[in-house]
């Protein structure tokens, strides 16, 4: 075969595996949306997280507006600390933004959805969400239910 | 005492043969240096062992991706979770079966060919010809293979995953119902750019290290006569793949184990 078509084709196989690499890294690893945005971090108390993990999506009004980075044990009172990382296109959280611990579905995977409040200061950077609510953990839930079945029958 | 010095002897041989092949590698790698002179020639065993081993790789990779998103899906469904059917693809493609298949599709198509195609030059004495005209075999055929198939393993992986991911997209979404834009958002949502896409493209470096120099080191100290070649191709095919899924379990231990 002549030189040129050999140098043609394996321009041709070298443009598709870089291609491929570029493809993995912007549309399937999401570095694009990564990269460009700045954010922010906000963090919240939570008296039971129920199966929260990092990673897990952080929703206002129902739109991802950012991802749960760290879970930590707060030493003092024993309550979770979790720390949210928020796009910075949404910086205007009022600082009374109350945050709950939902389940996607029945079954699904737990998320961190926020409700925002009135006030008007806003969440800053490391700023703190006051007003929790943990999440339901169907235990605790069938226990009360049979506890109160109990009670009235 | 027959069976126990058959034993030390073949023990030997192999610690022998690692020794080889280690020697061989350093030779190689101190040839590297002159090999922009040899450019054409790498270029052409890139079309060797890369554009003639994609009409395979990206055969497989369709299929191996559809059988991903069928199987994906009648996992995941039991539990009402077939949105995370793209997601599933693709760490499984991105971490594990895209730099592993790959590898071996790889030292089967292109490393056997590389197996025979050396010990082949040896046994009919090309080799000896070349060393007496001056010219080092070593830097005009070994390091040129070498370095192609060191540059086209990690591409043909990444174009494997790139494929499987439609073959899953054709299934999942095609044929299945999966709604095609949760197809792609729980990807991106959940595949990390430097834990999965990255160490699966590490992993698939590692592989193309090993597996082309397998190839040529089989090939360079193959038994030069008919048979010695014929085993020597063997040896690589089955070197390389028993290499690649060992490999593959020290690596995913290192990179995914503390997770």
């Amino acid at each position: 075969m002549a030189s040129r078509t050999i140098e043609t084709l394996v321009g041709c196989f070298v443009a598709a595996g870089i291609g491929a690499v570029a493809f993995m890294a912007l549309k399937v690893g999401g570095w694009d949306s990564l990269g460009k945005s700045e954010s922010y971090v906000i963090t919240a108390e939570f008296s039971n997280i129920g199966g929260l993990t990092a990673k897990a999506p952080v929703t206002l009004a129902g739109v991802a507006i950012g991802r749960v980075e760290d879970i930590t044990i707060n030493r003092d009172d024993y309550s979770a600390l979790v720390a949210m990382r928020i796009d910075s296109r949404y910086d205007n959280l009022p600082e009374d933004t109350s945050a709950s611990i939902l389940t996607a579905g029945l079954l699904g995977a737990q998320y961190v959805g926020l409700e925002p409040g009135a006030d008007d200061f806003y969440l800053e950077d490391g700023g703190k969400i006051q007003i929790t609510q943990s999440a339901v953990v169907l235990e605790h839930l069938i226990g009360q239910m049979l506890f109160n079945q109990a009670g009235g029958g | 005492m027959h069976w126990l010095q058959a034993l030390g002897r073949s023990a030997i041989s192999s610690i022998n043969g690692l020794g080889r092949a280690t020697l061989f590698l350093v030779d190689l790698v101190a040839c590297l240096g002159e090999l922009r002179r040899r450019f054409a020639e790498v270029m052409a065993q890139l079309h060797n062992i890369g554009v003639l081993t994609l009409s395979i790789i990206v055969v497989a990779a369709l299929f191996v991706g559809m059988v991903l998103g069928l199987q994906g899906y009648n996992t995941l469904v039991d539990f009402g979770a077939e949105s995370s059917l793209g997601l599933a693809v693709a760490l499984f493609l991105t971490r594990e079966l895209g730099p592993v298949l790959s590898a071996l599709l790889f030292a089967g198509r292109a490393g056997s060919a590389l197996t025979a195609e050396i010990g082949l030059m040896k046994a009919t004495q090309q080799l000896d010809a070349m060393e007496m005209m001056a010219v080092d075999p070593m830097r005009l055929v070994v390091v040129p293979r070498y370095v192609a198939g060191v540059v086209a393993l990690p591409l043909l992986a990444a174009i494997f995953s790139v494929v499987g991911l439609f073959g899953g997209y054709i299934i999942g979404v095609g044929l299945l119902g999966v709604d095609s834009g949760t197809y792609w958002s729980s990807i991106k949502e959940g595949v990390d750019v430097f834990d999965d896409v990255f160490n699966g493209i590490i992993k698939s470096i590692v592989f193309g290290f090993v597996v082309t120099w397998i190839a040529v080191f089989q090939g360079y100290d193959a038994t030069p006569t008919s048979a010695g070649v014929s085993r020597a191709t063997t040896q690589t095919v089955v070197a390389a793949s028993l290499a690649v899924l060992g490999l593959d379990y020290v690596l995913t231990a290192l990179m995914f184990g503390k997770v």
